[in-house]
């Protein structure tokens, strides 16, 4: 079980002529949890949507079961049903109830019938919690239960790598339990992920390994208890510092 | 005053008819005119919000700004000058330059179709920008393609959005075609001015095509709106606690808050 899912090599990305990404490298093995920290503007958001081709890669190589997605010749859609992304705000659609929210991807892009595709879609509706809420529209839940939604829509595409890009940081402090509940839930089902978070505590206890940002580059990276105990770096130490006392 | 009315009974009586088969064309062509105009506005807001990226081939890039620049040019043109004066530039000159003899309903539906078109495509455009970024990139993350995410997800918000200036389209429309009389197309204002030249009676005819006007409008406009709020949906929601699949295939089970109703 040793097989990379996913490596990243020398990956770089400007925006214009600043320079977010400079040559990250990183390998995501089979069931992996993998949380991402890092001061604001440090890359982490422009890493995950790389990954996910959200955006155009600049440089560098990002190789999916060894094939380069970068410019190989799998198709960017392709690739994406097998890696799955949680965004910040959801980005739940509107005109749709939770179940259609669910089941539009199994559906259209990987053409299951409705039947089971209902099925597959309360499933993991039911394994966030919202089975109940199926028929409500997005607008018409909370946060926390919006954003359990968009982790079942993830879910039920069934991807290989589910990559969450700061999942509870634009919900109120008593619904983030909830989400991360959920998260923890995945984590030890033994689901592959990649976590953004500002969420320090749930990074120290699900983390299979934490990966330090730092203006663009993994300053620092290695298990938990190595990264949140004993830092090596002093960028790495003064973050936490900063952190630790709010 | 008891003249104005005798003289309006003489006229519905006389005319009334013929006046009521104006209205009729009024709206078969505002309706069939708008629909077709708002097709077109589609297919030209849909072409010019298709994205680019730098590896996309040379000859796909280059044709697509092709096709950006004639609709640009279309747009422009047809929102920039009056309809009537279009109206005579198609009519007469499809006969001289190509030598094509449109029928009074082709004429008609052509060019309130195009205009509206034109009017639509900026609308549609401006529906499908003004959609949250985020919508798309929710659904490309799930692997879909560009043509499903129009489809599934931007489209049907952008249609509910512009539903208002739809209607509003129609209700211009209604009135607007008033003009294609000038080209001998026989719909209520053509009725009107052939009943009051008939009857010598301007003032009272002219009442009588206020009224079926301001009766046209008032009832489409009222009746997009019950649509338009149809297409909004259920304010409410009701907690599924009985449908069978959602219950049967529990394998975990979360604390469960009551939901809203
Ligand atoms: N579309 C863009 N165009 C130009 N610059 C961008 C764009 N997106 C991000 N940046 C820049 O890239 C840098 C890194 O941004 P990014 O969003 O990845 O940071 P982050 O680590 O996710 O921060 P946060 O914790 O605040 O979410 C920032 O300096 C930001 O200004
Ligand atoms: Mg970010």
């Amino acid at each position: 079980m040793s097989e990379n899912i996913l490596e990243i090599r020398h990956l770089v990305k400007n925006f214009g002529g600043n320079e977010v990404l400079k040559d990250i490298n990183f390998n995501v093995k089979k069931g992996d949890v993998i949380c991402v920290i890092g001061a604001s503007g440090s890359g982490k958001s422009t890493l995950l949507r790389c990954i996910n081709m959200l955006e155009t890669v600049s440089g560098g190589q990002i190789l999916f079961h060894g094939e380069n997605i970068v410019s190989g010749k799998l198709s960017v859609a392709a690739y994406r049903k097998k890696v799955g992304m949680v965004f910040q705000n959801f980005n739940l659609f509107y005109n749709m109830s939770a179940l259609k929210n669910c089941m539009v991807g199994l559906r259209r892009v990987l053409k299951i019938d409705k039947l089971n595709a209902r099925r597959i879609a309360i499933n993991y509706l039911h394994k966030v919690g919202m089975a109940p809420f199926i028929n409500a529209r997005p607008r018409q839940l909370s946060g926390g239960q919006q954003q359990r939604v968009a982790i079942a829509r993830a879910l039920s595409m069934e991807p290989e790598i589910l990559l969450f890009d700061e999942p509870t940081s634009a919900l109120d402090p008593q619904m983030v339990g909830e989400v991360l509940a959920v998260m923890r839930t995945l984590a030890m089902e033994g689901l592959t992920m990649v976590i953004v978070t500002h969420e320090m505590a749930f990074a120290r206890d699900v983390s299979s390994r934490v990966v330090f940002m730092h203006d663009g580059v993994i300053c620092e990276e290695g298990l938990p208890k190595q990264i949140f105990n004993d830092p090596q770096k002093q960028v790495t130490k003064d973050f936490l510092a900063r952190f630790m006392r709010g | 005053m008891d003249t104005f009315f005798q003289w309006i009974s003489y006229i519905i009586d006389n005319s009334g008819l013929s006046m009521l088969r104006g209205a009729r064309n009024t709206l078969i062509i505002s309706f069939v005119a708008t629909i077709l105009g708002c097709l077109i506005g589609f297919v030209i807001g849909i072409v010019q919000t298709i994205p680019t990226n730098k590896n996309d081939h040379a000859i796909k890039k280059f044709l697509l700004r092709l096709i950006r620049v004639a609709l640009g040019v279309y747009v422009e043109v047809f929102r920039g000058t009056p309809m009537m004066a279009q109206a005579f530039f198609i009519f007469f000159g499809s006969a001289l330059l190509f030598n094509i003899n449109m029928s009074m309903w082709f004429a008609a539906f052509f060019i309130v179709s195009i205009n509206t078109g034109a009017y639509m495509s900026e609308t549609v455009r401006g529906g499908i920008l003004s959609i949250d970024p985020g919508q798309t990139e929710g659904a490309k993350a799930i692997g879909m393609t560009h043509y499903q995410t129009m489809t599934s997800v931007i489209l049907p918000q952008a249609l509910r959005n512009i539903m208002p200036q739809i209607s509003n389209n129609l209700i211009i429309n209604i009135k607007d075609t008033c003009v294609l009389s000038s080209i001998g197309i026989v719909e209520l204002m053509y009725a009107s001015r052939g009943a009051a030249g008939a009857n010598y009676r301007y003032f009272e005819t002219f009442t009588l095509t206020m009224i079926m006007y301001l009766a046209m409008t008032l009832f489409f406009s009222r009746l997009l709106r019950v649509i338009e709020k149809k297409m909004e949906g259920e304010l409410n929601y009701d907690l599924a606690t009985h449908d069978t699949l959602a219950h049967t295939s529990g394998m975990y089970n979360y604390p469960m808050k009551e939901g809203k109703r």
